[in-house]
C-alpha cells in the first residue's frame, strides 16, 4: 500500500535501475525514493555512478521501463512530459558566453513554452531570484564562475520545475561563490517547495545542505538516510564524532579520496574542461 | 524574495497532433534562430572576417577571370556567373562547421541542457539547421553588396530575393545537418575540423560555383549532378541573375536533401550527447 502510494507520489523514484556502458556497469540495482520539497544528495567519487543516474532520470540516457518514474510518470514511456517537471543544470558551467544573462534565461523560457505574456515577468523574475538583476543585460562571457552558475539557475527555473537537478552545482568554484549558490537553491526551495536532487563528491556540503544522502560507490548504494542519522549510527571515530566521508569509508573500506582515484578518464577529461572553464 | 514562477505549467501531452506538432517545430525555429540573431548582435567580427574570403573572390578571382575570358559563361558576364556560386560557397562555408559548433555544446553542457528540454530531436536538430540558415542569409546579404559594388547585374525583384533567401536557408540546413552527422559519427573536434577542411574545398569545386557544368570533365560532371551545392547555385543564378535554371528540380532536390539529412542528424543525436 505504502509503496503504490509513493510511487504515484514520489518526485522521483528509481527501482532496481540498472545501467551499463557495454561490459561495465556504471549503476547497479539502484532503488531510490525522494520525498516532496527535500534537497536530496547522491554521494560518491567519481565513477560511483551519480551523474549515470542523473542522466538516466532527465531522459538523457534510455531508461529501462518502470524502473525511473519523475511525479508517477514513467520516465522511459513519457519522456517528454517528464522534462517538462524537470530543470536541470549540468556539471559544467553551461550559459552561452555570447549571450546576455537575460538573453540565456529567455531561451529557456520559449523551449519550455511559456506564454509570450508571462515570460518577461518570468525571467525577471528569477534573475532577481538568483540577484542577477544588475548584470542581466551583460553577455555571460564577463561573468564569474558562480554567477555563471546562478544563471544556469535561473534557466532551470524559469520554467518552475517540480524537480530541480543539479549534477555537481558547486565544482570549481570558490568558498564564497558555493555559498551564494547553495544560498538560492535554499531560498527557492523554501519559496516553491521544489524537491532538489543534486549529486556531489563534497561530503561536508552534503553534510551541511542535504536533507538526506545516498551513498553511491561502483554503482550501488551502500547507505542512506540523514546525514545525521548516518554518522550518528557509526558514533565516533579516532576519538571525535564521526563525518560522512567516516561513514563512505566504513561503508566502502575506502577512503572518498582513494575512491576518487579510480573514476574514469572520462570524468577526469569533464573534471579538466569544467576547471578550464571556470579558469 | 523576489517572484518566481510559482507552479510548473500544465503537462502537455506526450504526442501532440500533427498541427501541434508542427507549431513546436516552428516556435522551436524560432527560439534558435533568434539567439543566431542576439548572437551577431553582440559580436560582429565573424561577420567582418567571413566578408574577406567572397570579397576576394569576386574582386580578385572574378575581376581577373572576366577580363581573360578562360571561363565560357555565354552572354552571362562571368561575374554576374560567379557572384551567386560565392554566395552559395559562403553559406557552404558557415553551415558545414556547425558540427563543431555542436560538439562544443555537448563538451560544455549546453547540448544536455537543451536536450533535456521538452524538444523533439528532430525540432532541435531542424532549429539549428535554420538558425544555421539564418546567419548564412546575414553573410549572404554582405556579399550580394559586394556584388552590386562591382557592378553584377542581380535583379530587384523582391519576390526573387525572398524565393533566393529560401534557397540559401534550404542549402546551409542541409550542410549544416551534414556536419552535425559528421559529428554524430566522429565525435571530435579535431577530427571534424579536419574532414570539414577535407570536403568543403571538393564539394565547392565539384560544382558549377566557378565554371559551367558542360566545361566539366564526364567525371566530374557526374558528382556535379548529386553535389547539393550545385542546385543551390543553378537556383541563385536563375533567381538572381536569370541564367536559365530547373527551380523546380532545384527546390526537389534542396528540399528533399534537406530533410533526409534532418532525420540523420536527428538519429546521432543522441550518440553525440552520450559521446
Amino acid at each position: 500500500m505504502t509503496d503504490t502510494v509513493h510511487a504515484v507520489t514520489d518526485p522521483v523514484r528509481t527501482r532496481g535501475l540498472r545501467y551499463a556502458f557495454g561490459d561495465h556497469v556504471a549503476v547497479d540495482g539502484l532503488d531510490l525514493a525522494l520525498h516532496p520539497g527535500e534537497v536530496f544528495g547522491l554521494l560518491g567519487p567519481n565513477g560511483a555512478g551519480k551523474t549515470t543516474t542523473i542522466r538516466v532520470i532527465t531522459t538523457l540516457l534510455p531508461a529501462p521501463p518502470g524502473t525511473v518514474t519523475v511525479a508517477g510518470l514513467d520516465v522511459a514511456r513519457h519522456r517528454r512530459q517528464v522534462r517538462r517537471l524537470l530543470g536541470y543544470v549540468p556539471q559544467q558551467l553551461s550559459a552561452d558566453g555570447s549571450l546576455t544573462g537575460r538573453e540565456n534565461v529567455a531561451l529557456f523560457a520559449r523551449l519550455f513554452d511559456l506564454p509570450r505574456r508571462d515570460r518577461a515577468g518570468a525571467v525577471d523574475g528569477v534573475l532577481d531570484a538568483m540577484g542577477l538583476t544588475e548584470a542581466a543585460d551583460r553577455t555571460a562571457s564577463t561573468y564569474s564562475g558562480g554567477m555563471v552558475r546562478r544563471l544556469e539557475l535561473a534557466q532551470a527555473l524559469v520554467s518552475a520545475p517540480q524537480v530541480l537537478v543539479l549534477d555537481e552545482p558547486t565544482v570549481g568554484l570558490d568558498p564564497v561563490a558555493r555559498s551564494g549558490v547553495w544560498d538560492r537553491i535554499h531560498e527557492v526551495r523554501r519559496e516553491t517547495g521544489m524537491t532538489v536532487l543534486v549529486t556531489t563528491h563534497a561530503m561536508e556540503e552534503a553534510e551541511l545542505h542535504c536533507d538526506r544522502v545516498a551513498l553511491l560507490h561502483r554503482g550501488t548504494k551502500r547507505a542512506e538516510g540523514t546525514p545525521a542519522e548516518l554518522t550518528a549510527a557509526l558514533g565516533r571515530v579516532g576519538g571525535v564524532p564521526a563525518t560522512l566521508d567516516d561513514v563512505f569509508r566504513h561503508h566502502t573500506g575506502d577512503t572518498l579520496a582513494q575512491a576518487a582515484g579510480e573514476g574514469s578518464m572520462r570524468d577526469v577529461r569533464t573534471a579538466r574542461r569544467t576547471a578550464r572553464r571556470v579558469g | 524574495m523576489s517572484v518566481l514562477p510559482a507552479a510548473p505549467p500544465a503537462a502537455s501531452a506526450e504526442r501532440l497532433s500533427p498541427v501541434g506538432e508542427v507549431a513546436l517545430l516552428v516556435r522551436r525555429m524560432g527560439a534558435m534562430c533568434l539567439v543566431e540573431l542576439q548572437k551577431l548582435r553582440h559580436d560582429r567580427t565573424e561577420l567582418v572576417t567571413r566578408t574577406i574570403q567572397p570579397a576576394l573572390w569576386l574582386i580578385v578571382f572574378g575581376t581577373t577571370f572576366s577580363r581573360i575570358h578562360a571561363i565560357p559563361t555565354g552572354s552571362t558576364p562571368y561575374l554576374d556567373f560567379l557572384a551567386p556560386g560565392i554566395l552559395a560557397q559562403s553559406a557552404l562555408f558557415i553551415a558545414i562547421f556547425y558540427g563543431i559548433q555542436v560538439i562544443w555544446e555537448r563538451d560544455a553542457g549546453v547540448l544536455a541542457k537543451l536536450l533535456v528540454t521538452p524538444t523533439p530531436r528532430t525540432a532541435l536538430v531542424t532549429s539549428k539547421a535554420f538558425a544555421a540558415g539564418i546567419r548564412a542569409l546575414v553573410q549572404a546579404l554582405v556579399v550580394v553588396v559586394i556584388a552590386l559594388l562591382l557592378g553584377v547585374g542581380i535583379t530587384l525583384n523582391p519576390a526573387k530575393w525572398v524565393a533566393a533567401a529560401a534557397v540559401v536557408v534550404l542549402g546551409s540546413a542541409f550542410f549544416c545537418c551534414l556536419s552535425i552527422t559528421l559529428a554524430g559519427v566522429v565525435l571530435s573536434r579535431d577530427r571534424l575540423m579536419g574532414i570539414g577542411q577535407a570536403i568543403t574545398m571538393p564539394l565547392f569545386f565539384a560544382s558549377n560555383a566557378l565554371y559551367p557544368v558542360e566545361v566539366m570533365p564526364t567525371w566530374l560532371q557526374w558528382i556535379n549532378h548529386v553535389n547539393p551545392l550545385s542546385y543551390e547555385v543553378d537556383a541563385l543564378r536563375g533567381l538572381l541573375v536569370g541564367t536559365p535554371a530547373r527551380l523546380g528540380l532545384d527546390a526537389v532536390v534542396l528540399v528533399v536533401a534537406a530533410v533526409v539529412m534532418i532525420s540523420v542528424a536527428s538519429a546521432l543525436l543522441p550518440r553525440l550527447a552520450r559521446g
